[in-house]
């Protein structure tokens, strides 16, 4: 395994799923599937000794190395990597904040485009993820079903007859899938009419949550919504399930977004203003607040409110004022008032003098 | 144990994984139906909250006594009891699927709705099952022989692990056969009657 490369290569350039170009990409930010699988002759992770663990992961790595998707991808040793740069790889959404946090013998690997990731030694054996930009969700299914048969040809899953895929936590048993929506409905907040479309998305047992924030509770206004069965139904309907409810979302967001600026214009422009002028103009913030205000700005732009900003810079601020990002940026520790402090000089770069970033290269 | 509200026994153990860290909770029936309809909410992110998934499933018509003794049930496998799986939310092994069975289906029932998988299956026949069970078995052993200090023993499983593992490396490599009903089954005793889709 290639070991403790430094995580430069990944800090020049911006995931794909942040591109903000897929199909209705200015509600929708990504479409994510996520696929866990256990190998048949170890114990899952829980119940396994550091001698278990050092053995799947071993076994695994080489494995994964000899599938030619994954020849040019990004190994990582989490294990041995420093707490930033854990925390780095959690706010670009490439390893889950349990694999960051967890002990033993673990890692990830990582493809050139930041569109797949597989964990190794998280809850389970294996945790396959595929991340595109905007509603997607077909696409993403082609490539991860196809990544999952090959990594199959080379190892031999724990299966069921009956229950399917086995998997450490029986609410994953069956396909091990779970597919998500990354959504910006900052209208909805506004208008207090997120919680009701939430309650709705339940009774048809589909789980939402708050994006970046701890708990339920949602930061910049993203939210995720993803299936909650992964037992009894296919995965072409598991996709379905979720798809279908998207295009409700968005209308309800386009209404309460047309409602805002029917019924109250100069209100929500003077909020999209305000933020906008903070954003360029503050010294020292914090990154609840920058969340909140990117939103505000990120809306005003799908809006035609503020101009010569694009929604792909604001995608990636939203990454980059990060604590983790922040610190990799400046190369240097930083405590929560230095970064703060970094973070309004980040912002003021990015957003005054109209230097917007590189764009993003086509592959 | 007695219950974290009162001075009952705590009956139900649950563990919480809602907050992203695991939470320990020791209640009586009368808290723990408490705790679960004002849990209700919140549920974990991606799924049905299996803590109250469990809960709801132990509420099912059994007494103190049996479930004491269901807890103490431990997978010939990886040794884990029902209990633990019960207070951590988390299975030990494959096996445990079999093994559990019985005890696993209502809590399915809850969380899916359903007991029968639909969708994607491996090419490859998982062979060599019970092989594979037994592997996660010796190295078990062999590690409980190195805490005991059991160094004869111990070196004895190591070499019967070697073994295994030599000959199921072989079979691994001619196993590109076609899945056969019941293959993949280490102990074919699971006799369900879930609503097929
Ligand atoms: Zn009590
Ligand atoms: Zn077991």
């Amino acid at each position: 395994m290639k070991n403790d490369v430094d995580l430069s290569k990944l800090m020049g350039q911006c995931g794909e799923w942040l591109r903000g170009s897929g199909p209705e990409s200015d509600i929708v930010i990504s479409s994510r599937i996520r696929l866990a699988r256990n190998l048949a002759d170890f114990p899952f992770i829980r119940r396994c000794t550091e001698q278990d663990r050092a053995n799947i992961e071993r076994t695994l790595v080489e494995k994964l190395e000899s599938v030619s998707e994954l020849r040019d991808a990004l190994y990582l040793n989490v294990a041995r990597l420093k707490s930033v740069d854990r925390q780095f790889l959690v706010e670009r959404q490439l390893i889950s904040r349990e694999h960051a946090d967890a002990q033993g013998a673990r890692s990830v690997a990582i493809d050139a485009h930041e569109e797949f990731s597989v964990m190794v030694n998280e809850e389970d054996h294996l945790r396959i993820q595929l991340m595109k930009s905007g509603l997607d969700l077909e696409a993403a299914w082609d490539q991860i079903n196809r990544i999952d048969d090959i990594i199959e040809s080379q190892v031999t899953y724990a299966f069921h007859e009956q229950l399917g895929y086995l998997t450490a936590c029986p609410t994953n048993v069956g396909t091990g899938m779970r597919v998500s929506v990354m959504l910006h409905l900052p209208a909805l907040v506004i208008t207090r009419q997120i919680d009701k479309v939430f309650r709705s998305l339940q009774k048809i047992s589909l789980a939402v949550r708050g994006l970046y924030g701890e708990g339920s509770q949602a930061m910049g206004d993203f939210y995720q919504i993803s299936n909650q069965v992964t037992l009894g139904r296919t995965e072409a309907n598991l996709i379905q399930q979720v798809k279908e409810m998207v295009p409700l979302l968005i209308a309800y967001e386009r209404r309460a977004r047309e409602f805002l600026m029917r019924e109250s214009p100069k209100d929500l422009h003077d909020r999209v203003s305000r933020a906008y002028g903070i954003l360029c103009t503050a010294q020292t913030i914090s990154s609840e607040e920058t969340m909140h205000l990117l939103s505000s700005v990120r809306m005003g732009v799908n809006l035609g409110l503020i101009e010569n900003l694009e929604i792909f810079t604001l995608n990636q601020l939203f990454i980059q004022t990060q604590p983790a990002h922040l610190q990799k940026i400046r190369g240097a520790e930083l405590d929560t008032a230095d970064r703060n402090i970094e973070r309004a000089t980040y912002l003021q770069q990015h957003l005054r003098k109209g230097n917007y970033g590189e764009n993003p290269k086509s592959n | 144990m007695k219950c974290q509200h009162c001075e009952k026994p705590a009956t139900f153990h649950i563990t919480e994984l809602t907050g992203g860290h695991p939470q320990e909770l020791h209640l009586c029936e009368e808290h723990a139906r408490q705790y679960l309809t004002q849990a209700d909410g919140g549920e974990e992110p991606g799924g049905v909250s299996l803590a109250s998934a469990l809960t709801q499933h132990m509420k099912v018509g059994q007494t103190a006594e049996e479930l004491a003794r269901l807890d103490q049930r431990a997978c010939p496998v990886c040794g884990i009891t029902f209990y633990e799986f019960r207070s951590q939310g988390r299975l030990g092994c494959p096996h445990d699927y079999y093994f559990f069975a019985e005890e696993l289906e209502p809590l399915l029932v809850t969380i899916h709705s359903e007991t029968a998988h639909v969708g994607k299956r491996p090419r490859r026949a998982p062979t060599g099952s019970e092989t594979r069970m037994e592997l996660i078995r010796l190295r078990r052993a062999m590690k409980e022989a190195v805490e005991k200090e059991q160094y004869e023993r111990a070196s004895e499983l190591r070499d019967e692990i070697r073994q295994l593992e030599d000959s199921h490396r072989h079979d691994a490599g001619a196993a590109a056969e076609v899945v056969e009903e019941g293959e993949g089954s280490p102990k074919k005793k699971n006799k369900r009657s879930g609503r097929k889709p």
